[in-house]
């Protein structure tokens, strides 16, 4: 469970304020006008970003000030998600091992990970030798031997064509599904979030608002989300 | 905002920072302790500080403007020998002085080639001695540096961008103001700066090719006042001045410093669609051609006149030499473990610009000021002399650390600035992100800078004129005595042994690092 206690973010000139419950598990998207603060919330929660104000629980645990990789959180950013000079097993292994120390054993895993995202043959491959959507089921890879309960998406497949996206986000929630783990990913697209997210958070005007249903908000949505979406 | 987080710890560069920070301001205060202001500035000083900044600016501006062409050339053409040019390139600047003016002689001097070959056309022969004597062999030194230092910038833009662009159809114009000049905005002026400063403490250029009232430099004037009076007070007094002058150049050069990076590029071969016109494919060979002619014909005279001697040189030149090269292997050690931490410290801590000025405290202090104020400080506690061996090893180093900082900074920062968070949110905190990606990713810069530094300390002659005795030289020293001693055989002999293990070092430690290989 992730809880947001009276959160204040700050980012440059503007805030973002949070105040809300995440269950365990759920699968929600983050969705509001551009600039709005998606990014900015997320980047909180997963610890770049320090709050001006507020708390950050995990299961009640209190993790507002740990380091980025000692949070019970997997993220893909937009972009450069994979490490260049490292091979696609080697950069899935980081999900294991950050020092890349694996036992046989391990890398028995990151081979099986590697081969439940469809890039078995492909171990040996560089990130700029593979396609964007190979790109982006190595990283996916990661996060699932990293195998972290709550799995943050900056949209990560924004570059990738509407086919392909939608096959990540299906991947995305088949490995959520398999490992139990909550989903949070910052979506512009409303098909995406009703695709795969039972729940929304909606960022507007400098308030990340509590999670609701992700239909009832894109059927009716408020003044700022239906300026944004441009629906009738 | 509170401090975000950091890949790897600050901490090993600020100590390094701190102990060059020790070792030079050491010296200086010893300097300034035993001056004696005496007389105060004669005539003949104030001329030394006009010729030491007149030739400093006209070197700088030179080198510079002509390394813009042929660095642009050598970006976006591919030719056969092309990587060996750009070898080539670091021949120059890691060229024993010495050994570079015995070609430069050769070439532009009075019974040069360029001076019979006027003699032929009934023309005066060329006359090297004076300023523009030594503005040629800074450019001939400098001129690579800059080429160097401003294609490592035309590398560091990704080749995405150049796909995006050729994909905008943007021409070489449109490339020129959307890529190319932010570019050298920023690292041109980093490129005069560190010119500008290489020269202001010139000493062996001005030896060989100045000398006279008209063309001394501070630093050579501070080498006289030392050997031939033994007059440490007219000495410490000297280098007081120099340090005033190089203090002026460190300020231009950390005012140059480059900013924000281009982003990341996955590691594709670099290539251009929009320079195919026969009229920019003219230019860039001109410009490689020049170059390469300018740098080669030197060396090819070097060579010629020293492979008649290889074969009878003397024992004492092996001596020097297995010298040489215990120097520069410490040397190059000792810079490493001060600037890679260094480097990564600048690149991530908030407020580093003191680190920044510690590293640069190198370009602030001369070779002879900080040799003068070790001398000084060491002199009533042991014999200076006797550790003159690690003294010039230790010296060398830090003398090469404001070019290795340019060198790594600028990659720390991008390496970190691109993968910093990627690193941090799979917790690789520390030893493996040091270990997987930021050396990893540096390799190229860290293997050009030890090359540098290796060479340039086998090549080195500075310190250890000042703390060598009889019995004990290196190799450049060796020489430098054997041509006082009228042995100009063996001289050319050794000068040619000099420049080969020059080159290997430099090679060795470069080629190990550069792995933005080509296909």
């Amino acid at each position: 469970m992730l809880n947001l206690e009276d959160a204040v973010i700050r980012n440059g000139v503007f805030t973002v304020t949070a105040d809300f419950v995440i269950d365990s598990g759920a699968k929600i998207a983050v969705i509001g006008p551009s600039g709005a603060g998606k990014t900015t919330l997320i980047e909180a929660i997963a610890g770049f970003r320090p709050l001006e104000r507020g708390r950050i629980l995990w299961d009640g645990r209190d993790i507002t000030h740990d380091a980025p990789g000692a949070r019970p959180v997997a993220m893909l950013f937009q972009d450069g998600n994979l490490f260049p000079h490292l091979s696609v097993e080697q950069n899935a292994g980081l999900g294991l091992r950050p020092d890349l120390r694996l036992t046989s054993e391990q890398k028995k895993r990151v081979h099986t990970a590697l081969a439940r995202v469809g890039l078995q043959g492909l171990e040996e491959r560089k990130p700029g030798a593979l396609s964007g959507g190979q790109q982006s089921r190595a990283a996916l890879a990661r996060v699932l031997l990293q195998d972290r309960p709550l799995l943050l998406l900056d949209e990560p497949f924004a570059a990738l064509g509407p086919a392909l996206k939608a096959e990540m986000l299906d991947l995305v929630a088949a490995l959520a599904q398999e490992t139990g783990a909550t989903l949070m990913m910052i979506s512009h697209d409303p098909d995406d979030a009703r695709r795969i997210a039972d729940l929304a958070i909606l960022v507007a005007e400098g308030v990340a608002h509590p999670p609701q249903p992700t239909a009832d908000l894109l059927d009716t949505p408020p003044p700022a989300l239906r300026a944004y979406l441009g629906a009738g | 905002m509170a401090d975000r987080a950091q890949p790897v710890s600050g901490a090993p560069g600020i100590g390094a920072a701190l102990c060059v920070a020790t070792l030079i301001l050491g010296a200086l205060a010893a300097v300034v302790w035993r001056a004696e202001p005496g007389s105060g500035l004669g005539p003949s000083d104030w001329q030394a500080v006009r010729f030491t900044l007149i030739q400093a600016a006209l070197s700088a501006g030179l080198s510079v403007a002509l390394a813009v062409p042929v660095a642009r050339a050598l970006a976006r053409r591919r030719f056969v020998g092309r990587g060996a040019l750009i070898t080539l390139l670091g021949a120059p600047f890691i060229l024993p002085v010495i050994v570079a003016v015995l070609g430069l002689l050769a070439v532009f001097g009075r019974a040069g080639w360029v001076s019979q070959a006027l003699g032929a056309l009934g023309l005066e022969p060329l006359r090297i001695y004076g300023l523009h004597g030594v503005v040629l062999a800074h450019v001939f030194f400098n001129l690579p540096l800059a080429t160097r230092l401003i294609l490592q910038g035309w590398q560091e833009i990704p080749g995405e961008r150049f796909r995006l662009a050729a994909q905008l159809g943007a021409g070489p114009e449109a490339i020129w103001r959307l890529l190319e000049r932010p570019m050298l905005a920023r690292t041109a002026p980093g490129a005069l700066a560190v010119v500008f400063a290489i020269c202001l403490t010139s000493f062996a250029v001005a030896l060989t090719l100045g000398g006279g009232p008209r063309a001394t430099t501070v630093e050579l004037a501070i080498y006289q006042a030392f050997r031939f009076d033994f007059d440490l007070g007219r000495a410490a007094l000297l280098s007081g001045i120099q340090i005033v002058l190089t203090a002026l150049a460190a300020g231009l050069a950390l005012r140059a410093a480059p900013g924000g990076g281009f982003g990341a590029g996955l590691d594709r071969a670099v290539q251009r669609w929009d320079a195919n016109t026969p009229t920019l494919r003219l230019l860039d060979g001109a410009a490689i051609t020049l170059a390469a002619l300018f740098l080669l014909l030197p060396l090819a005279a070097i060579a010629m006149a020293g492979l008649p001697g290889l074969t009878e040189l003397p024992a004492s030149v092996f001596r020097a030499a297995r010298t040489s090269v215990l120097i520069a292997l410490l040397s190059t050690g000792v810079l490493l473990v001060l600037a890679v931490p260094m480097a990564a410290s600048i690149a991530m801590v908030r407020r580093a610009a003191w680190i920044e000025i510690a590293g640069l405290l190198g370009l602030a202090v001369s070779p002879l000021v900080i040799g003068t104020g070790l001398f000084i400080v060491i002199y009533p506690l042991a014999d200076p002399r006797a550790l003159a061996l690690p003294v010039t090893a230790l010296v060398n180093a830090v003398m090469a650390l404001p070019f290795a900082l340019r060198i790594l900074v600028p990659r720390a920062r991008a390496v970190i600035g691109d993968f910093g968070q990627l690193g941090l949110s799979l917790n690789m905190g520390g030893g493996p992100f040091l270990r997987l990606v930021l050396l990893p990713r540096m390799r190229a810069q860290i293997g050009f800078t030890a090359g540098l530094a290796a060479a340039l300390s086998m090549g080195d002659l500075g310190v250890i004129a000042l703390f060598a005795d009889q019995d004990m030289a290196t190799l450049p020293l060796q020489i430098y005595r054997l041509m006082g001693a009228y042995r100009m055989e063996a001289a050319a002999g050794a000068a040619l042994l000099l420049l080969g293990l020059s080159m290997l070092a430099f090679w060795i430690f470069d080629r190990g690092g550069r792995w933005h290989a080509e296909p």
